[in-house]
This record gives structure tokens, sequence and C-alpha cells, in this order.
């Protein structure tokens, strides 16, 4: 917490800006306030499950079950509102958070508990939760018939102008800014991904660390289930499928190092919001949505060569003069 | 951590240990020098003389190690498969079904093989499918401007070496994490086939890539060519990893790159070579699938590079690289494969299968570490 | 000798010890690191824990610090019977330690790095940013360190790190403080400033327990001493009543001048010859010559550039400017196999990770630097030829294990060092550098290693030696070269080096 701002957050914030204004003079529309506060409530999703994924990455890990978790927790949540339709929606959402937290968990045990590969382990569960959910709904499609009007009505009301999503991922994003930047957890994480072993030498037990992120990330995603299930009004097997890619991408174009210890809150929402902003702009300039895909794939690749530029790691600094220079240029 | 030498030498013979220092421990019993387990007390200096204690060629031959091996638990879970398969369907053991069965993991099983040589030195590749798919594009778009069948393989070929070649450079040349690169790449090659076919497919391809995909190499047994093919590839790729002094480079590259790298094996190099055979694996899958189906769709393999990664972890190679056969990856190919087959025999749908393989997955590897948690608990 | 009663400063001693560790051993497997230790600590006393590499010190820190948990014995602190099983409970008996390596984060501030683990909070239970940073701008002027509490850790240097980490174990406010080798990277002016703020300590009632290999340091700062040897204590008493010769003889168990397996070579034809070898940052204009049957010492700080100079030799990160000439003619090297067919063998300073592949077999380990030569002519391996290989090689450097395809990672320190060291033979090489070849190793192991060099420079080979550890660099060379700050900046002769002469040269002095 040395900045509050890296210089890298505001050149990727000033890219973003740049991309909305180059696009609003192709397609002004997209420079209204409407479709602004649209672009941010249809972003509200990838920017929470992104947060979540960053802890886990900042671990040396990966959890790739998040979208098979938000699809089940999604599925299971319908059903519930199905069988109990009096059920308030408060409490739907307890439970989705606590069946996202529950299968988080697992992917936590096994990693942190049995010391399998977090690959390896969230691959498996992706598979298993995914199947899972053609099983509990016997195959079926839920639709927004099978739905209750409140339970439908919560992703798409509005406070105060914005979103609930928006408020939502606002709420969250705070959180895990609190979280990251003033809790002894939060620095812990950094401290675990980025040394293991002097992190233990202080005390800070990496297999603790691993179960509270997955469980976090498990958390999100069951949230982020039910929000995704109630805003677009169905849910089957395949929703979301492939999204934790995009969740992944948005974590490595915020800056977010694959090998762990580095990584931001800001850095994370650009990252998200960049996404965001190019899947809503392809349509409105007459750019096939089939670009999307390619875009990012590049995008990926551009962000993560200029985070390896800005980790390399220099040869030491062992000549006299070699150290003052580094020293001069540093001021 | 440096700790003293379990089976410490006792001190050069004109210097034993001086007496008097040691009596010099006020109060103290004098410690004991670590006793050596063998009988090679007094050992003269040890340069140039032969060692009084006999080191084994090789490890004692026991019969539990041979039971305790990887391929050995993959051996009877294969069984298992192929009695519950029996067993439920009647159907499962008729040789054109079970020929069938084949076409149906083939060109994943044959991208299974680069992948285990990838995993093995600590790095992985999920753009196979979007090279797949990128390499079936072009060859469908050469397939309309008129290229004959042998053009085609051709072309295939070359897009899947070209685009392994850019993941191989990424990840040497720039110093990338495989994974990230190849999350990215996945995008990119999937996305420019999309860019270009958007919702359309290309289904115009000549008869001999339909023959080559769809026929046998022999027509009794009716081994399909798919099939024939990995076969000879899982062949190949086994001596040449079992037998050979580049099996050799990769396992010491898997196990620790940077003292491979001082010994004079030439890492990077060969990494990049192995995104290169990556890419031409999944380009041969192409022409294979491309074949078999006779159509290019945008979503064409979609998902494969997690099941072919499922086979490689399943056949028992380390994810974090170092360890892993040949014949572990190959009879991991058969137990999901006929898995697969069998329960789809008894019209299972393949997304409840998946539930079975991911259960597989992680259980293979959790059972033996919780069994062997257990045991160290008993023996303490 | 706890028992005179002159006003020396152990004398005080008398009283009650503040920490007394008894009976502690600590197996690994197949290993056994510490075995009945025991160990006094004084309040306002300088302890010295002396043994050699692989004595058990790192083990005994360890269990101090709630890394490990011993097997057996038991700790009392102030008269109470503890338990240390974290790191927290070390700290809540008011242990800390400064380690050997900085242990740290370098994505994080100083402030971070001081206080992970036990950062303040406010009652919210939110850390308390403000009070964090105004205790380590406290601290950090404490030992008169020249940068902010917020700088992130990776913009500063070795020496700076170094002072992080003492900050670190001063922000506990420990009763008891554990320095392990806190002035390997550290130069004269800085040591200068540790031993200020370990008599501050001591003032303040503190114990410490300080380990060094530097015996000038133990007889400056120390009170008391403790010596290990092969996990067991061997002895302990007063400073003031020993000399460094006896704690020597105490520490390797002979006296000193026996070590060295030392022959005498006629020296031969120049095979190495270095002009001008430099990188950007590491190491400027190296240039030495050096000949057949001839071992030349590099001694220095840690830090100095040597290992880093080798690494260049070996083309591992190829020099920008200088030549080498093998033999006389100039070797093209850009690739560590360039440098092992020009005949150039490197056994690297981490054993563990550029030496050994743990996971494999002494029979694959060896072949591993000449697999060319390991395989026939349609290029499989061949194995009786290997197998063959494996067997002369090992049995010529004593190499013990049940079996040629055991595990490196089965084997104890020295023996991986033997086998890494047949890797190199097996390529028959002509010039040998040796990158601290001894460190981490038990006495045996060491004692054989010296045995092989003499050997081979008997044989004719040109061998190189790089060593921390003044003993052996005077012990086992013909000619030593030292190193300072990425330079040469002298050579001694066998017969002109003293080890004053050579410490001074490499700290800076100008003797």
């Amino acid at each position: 917490m040395t900045q509050i701002v890296t210089r890298r957050e505001l050149v990727l914030a000033f890219i973003i800006v740049a991309m909305v204004l180059l696009i609003g003079v192709r397609a002004p529309v997209f420079l209204s306030f409407d479709n602004l506060r649209f672009v941010v409530t249809d972003t509200s999703v990838l920017i929470m499950m992104a947060l979540a994924q960053m802890t886990v990455i900042l671990t040396r890990g990966i959890d790739l079950s998040v979208a098979a978790n938000l699809a089940l927790t999604g599925m299971l949540v319908a059903l519930l509102s199905r069988a109990l339709p009096g059920l308030p929606i408060p409490v739907v959402m307890l439970v989705a958070l606590l069946i996202g937290a529950g299968l988080g968990l697992v992917n936590g045990l096994l990693i942190a508990g049995l010391g399998i590969p977090p690959i390896v382990v969230t691959l498996g569960t992706l598979a298993i939760y995914r199947g899972a959910i053609f099983i509990v709904a016997g195959g079926a499609w839920l639709t927004s018939k099978d739905m209750t009007e409140a339970f439908l009505a919560f992703p798409k009301a509005e406070f105060l102008g914005l979103s609930s999503l928006t408020w939502v991922a606002l709420v969250v994003t705070i959180g895990f800014y609190v979280f990251m930047t003033l809790t002894r957890t939060g620095r812990g994480l950094y401290a675990v991904g980025g040394n293991p072993v002097a992190a233990r030498y202080c005390g800070v037990s990496l297999r603790l660390s691993q179960v509270l992120v997955y469980t976090l990330a498990g958390t999100i995603s069951g949230l982020a289930g039910y929000l995704w299930v109630a805003r677009f009004g169905i849910a089957y097997a395949d929703i979301g499928i492939g999204y934790e890619l995009t969740v992944i991408a948005s974590c490595v174009i915020g800056g977010v190092s694959i090998a762990g210890g580095i990584g931001s809150v800001i850095g994370t929402v650009l990252g998200a919001l960049f996404l965001g902003v190019v899947a809503n702009a392809l349509p409105l300039i007459n750019i096939s949505p089939f670009w999307q895909m390619a875009i990012s794939g590049a995008v990926i690749l551009a962000a993560v060569i200029v985070n390896t530029r800005s980790e390399w790691k220099p040869q030491k600094l062992i000549l006299h003069e070699a150290r003052r220079a580094a020293a001069g240029g540093q001021k | 951590m440096s700790v003293s030498e379990p089976m410490a030498e006792t001190p050069l013979s004109h210097t034993a240990a001086p007496k008097p220092e040691a009596a010099e421990v006020h109060g103290q019993p004098t410690p004991e020098q670590p006793t050596p387990g063998q009988q090679t007390a007094a050992s003269p200096a040890p340069a140039n003389q032969s060692a009084r204690y006999t080191v084994l060629d090789r490890k004692p031959f026991r019969l539990i190690d041979l039971m305790l091996t990887w391929e050995m638990i993959l051996v009877l879970l294969l069984v298992a498969v192929i009695a519950m398969n029996t067993s439920i369907s009647p159907y499962f053991l008729d040789v054109y079904n079970l020929s069938d069965a084949t076409v149906n993991f083939s060109e994943k099983a044959i991208v299974a093989l680069t992948m285990a040589l990838l995993i093995l030195v600590g790095e992985i590749d999920l753009s196979i499918a979007a090279i797949i798919a990128l390499a079936s594009l072009i060859m469908g778009l050469a397939s309309v401007a008129g290229v004959g069948t042998f053009g085609l393989i051709v072309i295939g070929l070359a897009v899947g070496a070209v685009a392994g070649a850019f993941n191989g450079f990424l990840v040497t040349a720039i110093g990338l994490p495989s994974i990230v690169v190849t999350i990215g790449t996945m995008s990119l090659f999937r996305g420019i086939a999309q860019v270009v076919l958007g919702d359309q497919a290309i289904t115009k391809y000549p008869q001999g890539l339909q023959t080559l995909g769809q026929s046998t190499i022999f027509s009794l047994p009716p081994l399909p060519n798919s099939f024939f093919i990995f076969v000879v590839l899982a062949i190949v790729t086994g001596i040449v990893l079992h037998r050979t002094t580049i099996g050799r480079r990769l396992y010491a590259i898997g196990n620790n790159p940077v003292a491979a790298r001082f010994s004079g094996i030439r890492v990077d190099r060969i990494r990049f070579v192995l995104f290169v055979l990556s890419g031409l694996a999944s380009g041969l899958a192409a022409v294979l699938l491309t074949g078999r189906i006779g159509s290019t769709r945008p979503n064409i393999a979609l998902g494969w590079e997690l099941e072919v990664v499922t086979m490689v972890v399943l056949g028992g190679v380390s994810i974090s690289g170092g360890s892993g056969t040949i014949p572990g990856v190959v009879l991991a190919v058969f137990v999901l494969g006929l898995t697969t087959f069998g329960l789809s025999l008894v019209n299972v749908p393949g997304i409840v299968i998946n539930v079975l393989l991911g259960a597989l997955l992680i259980s293979a590897i959790a059972v033996p570490l919780v069994v062997r948690g257990i045991m160290r608990g008993l023996g303490r | 000798m706890a028992d005179t009663t002159d006003d020396q400063p152990g004398a005080r001693a008398e009283a009650e010890p503040i920490l007394r560790l008894s009976g502690v051993s600590k197996r690994f497997p197949g290993v056994k690191a510490l075995e009945g230790m025991r160990l006094d600590l004084y309040a306002g006393h300088t302890t010295a824990l002396v043994g050699e590499n692989g004595a058990g010190k790192s083990t005994l820190v360890k269990i101090l610090t709630g890394i490990y948990t011993p097997d057996t014995g038991s700790l009392v602190v102030d008269g109470v019977e503890r338990t240390i099983h974290s790191p927290r409970d070390a700290w809540a008996d008011g242990i800390t330690a400064i380690h050997q390596e900085p242990v740290m984060f370098d994505e994080l501030s100083v402030a971070e790095n001081i206080f992970m683990g036990h950062m303040p909070v406010d009652r919210r239970g939110l850390i308390d940013w403000s009070s964090m940073i105004a205790r380590t701008t406290e601290l950090l002027e404490r030992i008169e360190a020249d940068f902010a509490a917020k700088t992130q850790l990776k913009r500063l240097g070795v020496a700076q790190k170094h002072m992080v980490e003492i900050a670190r174990a001063l922000s506990h406010d420990a009763r008891i403080v554990i320095m392990d080798e806190p002035t390997a990277a550290l130069s004269a002016r800085e040591i200068d400033d540790l031993f200020r703020i370990v008599a501050d300590l001591k003032r303040q009632g503190r114990a410490i327990l300080f380990i060094s290999h530097k015996f000038d340091e133990i007889f400056r700062v120390a009170d008391r001493w403790t010596c290990l040897r092969d996990g067991c204590l061997v002895g302990e008493g007063l400073i003031a009543e020993t000399t460094e010769d006896e704690l020597v003889k105490l520490m390797v168990g002979r006296s000193i001048d026996q070590v060295f397996p030392k022959r005498e070579v006629a020296i031969g034809e120049p095979v190495l010859e270095v002009a001008g070898l430099s990188n950007a940052t590491e190491y400027a204009d190296i240039s030495f010559t050096l000949h057949k049957g001839e071992i030349l010492g590099f001694y220095g700080l840690v830090g100095a550039g040597r290992s880093e100079t080798m690494q260049g030799l070996m083309g591992i990160s190829p020099p920008t400017r200088g030549t080498i000439r093998i033999n006389g003619h100039e070797a093209r090297i850009a690739a560590p196999a360039d440098a092992i067919d020009a005949g150039i063998a490197y056994v690297p300073e981490d054993r563990q990770i550029q030496g050994a592949v743990t996971a494999l077999g002494i029979r694959e380990n060896m072949s591993l630097a000449s697999l060319a030569k390991t395989a026939n002519k349609t290029g499989f391996v061949a194995y009786a030829a290997e197998l063959a290989r494996t067997r002369d090689l090992g049995s010529k450097l004593a190499v013990k294990a049940a079996h040629w395809d055991q595990k490196l990672m089965e084997l104890s320190g020295g023996n991986q060092q033997k086998v890494v060291i047949a890797k190199w033979l097996a390529t028959k090489p002509q010039i040998l550098i040796l990158d601290e070849p001894t460190k981490g190793i038990d006495i045996g192991s060491k004692a054989a290693v010296h045995a092989i060099m003499a050997d081979l420079a008997a044989e004719g080979l040109g061998i190189i030696l790089v060593s921390s550890e003044l003993p052996e660099v005077m012990g086992m060379s013909d000619r030593i070269v030292v190193m300072a700050e990425g330079r040469m900046v002298r050579v001694f002769d066998r017969a002109g080096a003293t080890p004053e002469k050579i410490v001074s040269v490499a700290t800076g002095g100008m003797a």
C-alpha cells in the first residue's frame, strides 16, 4: 500500500477512457449515461468474480471451477425458489452465498488439506459441478416462467439511479479493498504468494490462506450465480460456460501476476471493465461480436507481456558503478 | 536446510577425533561420534580407493513395488471399467462397437501424447482445441478454394505447427508462463475462427479427407485410421521418452530446469520444440476430426483441452512436471475412453459422464495421498 | 568454567538462564540433525553458537523460532516450561530471529515486511497504517537506516534488506534475539553499526544468540560460546577463556592444519586464460590464468561477484566483453553446452537448485552433463556402458548409497555433492570450477571432496575453487584471487597469504 494507484493502473485507466471516447466518436450513443450505466451493470458480475479470482491467483493458485459453481448455485437457488415461492430474496441470496461457499470450500480442502495442485482440483470440480446441474434439474431448463417475480426483480431494481447489480459490485469491491489493504489476513495473502517460505517464518499459513481464498471465490461465485440466473431469467447446465477464462483474463489484464504475490483491487476492477467495455462496444460500432474472443485473447497476451517486463528481474547489482547508476535512476 | 550426513564417514584415519578437546566439555558426557552403519571404521582416504561396501546396480526387485505403480492401478481400473461395461451392456464387447469407441477418443489421445511431454517438462498447452479449430478453419477455406486432400493435410499440419511455434516463442523467447500464454492464444485462435465463420459452417470437403477420417486401415480387426495413428505415435513417443537421451533431458528439465540448464541441456530449445510438436499433433487431430465429421464449425473440439489434460494427469503425469510415463497415459486414454463409451451405450448423457470423469481425476490423485497419510499416521 | 568469580562479563551468568533448552533431538528421514542438544542463554549476554556447516545450527534456530518442532527435549523460558509450535508461539515467548538469508516480500513495503504477522490493528481489527509507519520509522532511525518505511522492498540493495531483517527482529521487542550469520552480506561499516545494535540490546538486558563463521566477530561481540558438532553439544564456556584454535579444534574435531590434503603438484602449461571478462552489472575486468595441476582459489564476501563470474565463464549468463582462451585457443561460449565442449565443468554453488536433480537417481544424474556420450550411435541410451561409468565414478568418489538408481533426495548432502562432482567428471573436463563445494556437507564428505580435488589436480586438471571459507581457500589453493564488488582486488601466492591480509582486502581494506 505504498501508493493508492500505481502507474500501471493509471495507464490501464487511461486506455479504457480513451477507448470509451474513441467508441463514442464512432457511436455517440455509447457515451450516453444510460449506455455507460448499462456497461457497468453488465460488467458487475465479472468485476466481483475477478476480484475473488485475484485472491486465488495471489496465492499462486487458480480456480477454474468458478463458472461451474456460478451455474450450479444459480440452478439450485432457482429450484429452491420454485419449490418455496414465498422465500424472501435476502434468504435466497444467503442460500446462494452458502452453497457457493460450500462448493468453494471443497476446492480449498482438497488443495490445502491434500496438497493436490489447484489446477487439477478445480478442473475436476469444474466437470463435477457442471454435471451436477444436469442431474439436479433432470436435464431440464428453468426459464423465467419457473421463477417468482421477486426472484427476477432484484437484479433489475434500481437505487439512486444505479442498478442493484452495480450496487452489489460496488459493495463487493469496497469490501475487497478494505480486506486487501486494511486487514492482516489480506496483506498475508501477498506474503504467502510472494514468498511462501518467508510467510511461514512470519507465522502466516499457506494452507489457511488457501482454504480462505477458494471459499471466498466460491462464495462470490454463488452470489453471482443467483444474480446471473435472475437477471437473464434462465438456468441450464451450460450457462456461463468458459466464463472462468474471462474472469482469469480480467485479472491478467489488471496486472495480477500468475506467479503469485502481485495484484491489486483497482487493477483487477479495471481489467474487468476493459473487457466489459470491449464486449458492449463491438455491436455499437458495427464490428461483429464474434471479434470479442479474438480481441480478449490478443489483450491477454499484450497484458502478460507488459506484466513480465515490469516484473523483470535484472542482473544483480554488484559493481559499484552499477549500483550507483541504479540508485540514481530511481530518483 | 543443511543437516549432518546420515551415514557419516568416520574422519580420515590420520586425523582421528582428538580426545582432549572432548574431555574439556565440563560435566557433559563425551558426545558420541555418530556410528556409521557400515563396517567402514577407519576407512582410508576415500578418493582412489574402492569402497568396502557394495552399492547394488539397481533397486532390488520387489513385487510390491510393481504392484503399487500407477500403471498397475490404471490396469486394475481398466479391468474394472471393462467388467462394468460388459455387465451393463451386452453390446460393449463387440469388435465393431469397440472399434467405434476408439474413434471417439483417438484424436484427443494423439494430442494427449504431446501434452504429456509438455506437462512432463512443467509446461501446459491449453490452446490445443483452439489450434484444432484454427487448423480446421484454414483447411476449410483452402478446401472451398479447391485444394485437394493431400494439400489439406499439409495445410492442417502446417497451421498447427505455426500456431505451436507462436506459443513456443512467447514462452521461451519472451519468458511468459505457458498457462497464461495458452489461455490467451486459446481465445485468440478460436476467436479468429469465430470471426471468419460467424455462425456459419464449412461443409465442403473432398471425399479423400472424409475417407481418411472415417475409414479403417484393416477391415478385420476393424482398426480405424485415427486409432492406428495414435498407436503408432504412442509407441514412438514411448520409445523416445523412455529409451533415448532425449527422454533423459525431458525428465531433467521437468524436475529441475535450472540444474538441467547448468548441465548443458538446451532447455529453451527443447521447450520450443515441444510446443511446436503440440501444435503439430493438434493439426493432425484437426485433419482427422475434420475428415470424420466432414464440417468445420466455430465450436469444433470445444473443451477438448480439459479432456486432454485429464487424460494426461490421470495417466500419472505430475502436473508440476518431472514424472510420468507414456504407458500410463495410454492406459488412462483407454480408461476414460471406454468409460465414456460404455456409459453412452446405456444412454447416460455426456455431461453426467463428465461428473464421473471429474471425480475420477480428483480421487485418482487424492486416494493415494490419503492412504499414504493414514499409513504415516499409523506408523507414528 | 561458568564458576569463574572474577569480573568477566560472564561472571554474572551465574544467574538463572533466561532460556534453557535441554535434551533436544530432531530427526529427519534418515538424518539425525540434533541429538540431546542443550543450550543456555542469559540476559544481557551474547552467546556465540559455533559449529561447521551442517552441524545442526540451522535446525536449532528453526526449533527456537517455531519452524520445526523437536522430537524430544524441553524448553524453559524464565523458569517456565514452554512449547513452541509456530513462529507466533516463539514471539509470545519473546524469541525472534534475524535469518541467514533475508527472507522477505519484494512487492511489499518495508513497514509491512517488518510487521508481517504482527501488524498493529485498531479497535475494529483493521491495520493501523499510521502507527505501523511511525513505529517503522522509529526502528529505522534506531538502526540508522537510510530508507523510508514506505519504500517497496524490491528497491533496496542486499545490505539494506538485511537492515530490514534486523529491524524486524527488533520490532518484536523480544528478550531473546537470534542472529544467524547476520554479517554475511554487510560491509565493514555496516557490521560496525550492527555491533553497536548488539551492544544496545545487551545493555537492555536481552539475551543474544550469535551465529557466525567469522572468529574475529565472535571474539568481538560474544561473552559465551556453545559449540555444536554433528548435531551434538561438544562444549561451552566463556569467550574470555578460550582461543580461536581451541574453538576450531572443537568444531572440526581435529586441528586445522591436518584437514587439507593439499599436495605439491608440478604446475603445468596454462589451460585457461581469461582476459577482461565483464558484464553490465555483476563483474568487470576479470583477468587471470589457470595452469594445469593448479588450484586457484577465489575468495570474497557473499555477493562479491565470484559465482556470477564463474557462471559467465560457463556460458550461463554470457559476459558482454572479454576473451576466454583454452589451451591457447580462443573459446566461444554462448551456452553451457559450449563450455562443456570446450572442457569446462562447473559444480555450482546451490546444490539443491543448480546442481542436483534430486528426484532422479544417481545413474541418471551422473549422465546429465554428458548425455551425448551416454547414447549409442542410434541415439538410444547405452545402459551397460552407463552403469559401468556410474560404478566407476561412484566408487572413485566413494558415493554411499543402497543402489545406483537411488534418488538423490534420499542421499545426504555430502553424497549428493559427490554425485554432482561425478556428473562433471563424466564430461572429462580440463578445467573444473568448484563453487562452494563443501557448503552444507558433513566433515567426512568435506574431507573426501578435498581429497578428490587434490587427486584431480595431481592428474593435471586446472581447478578453480570458489569458497567463502577462508581455511578451505588457504588450505587448498596454490594462488588466491580476492574479489570485492565485482572486481579482482588482489592475487595472493600461497606463501604470501595470511588470513588477516585476505580478509582485510576482501572487506575493502588496503592491506
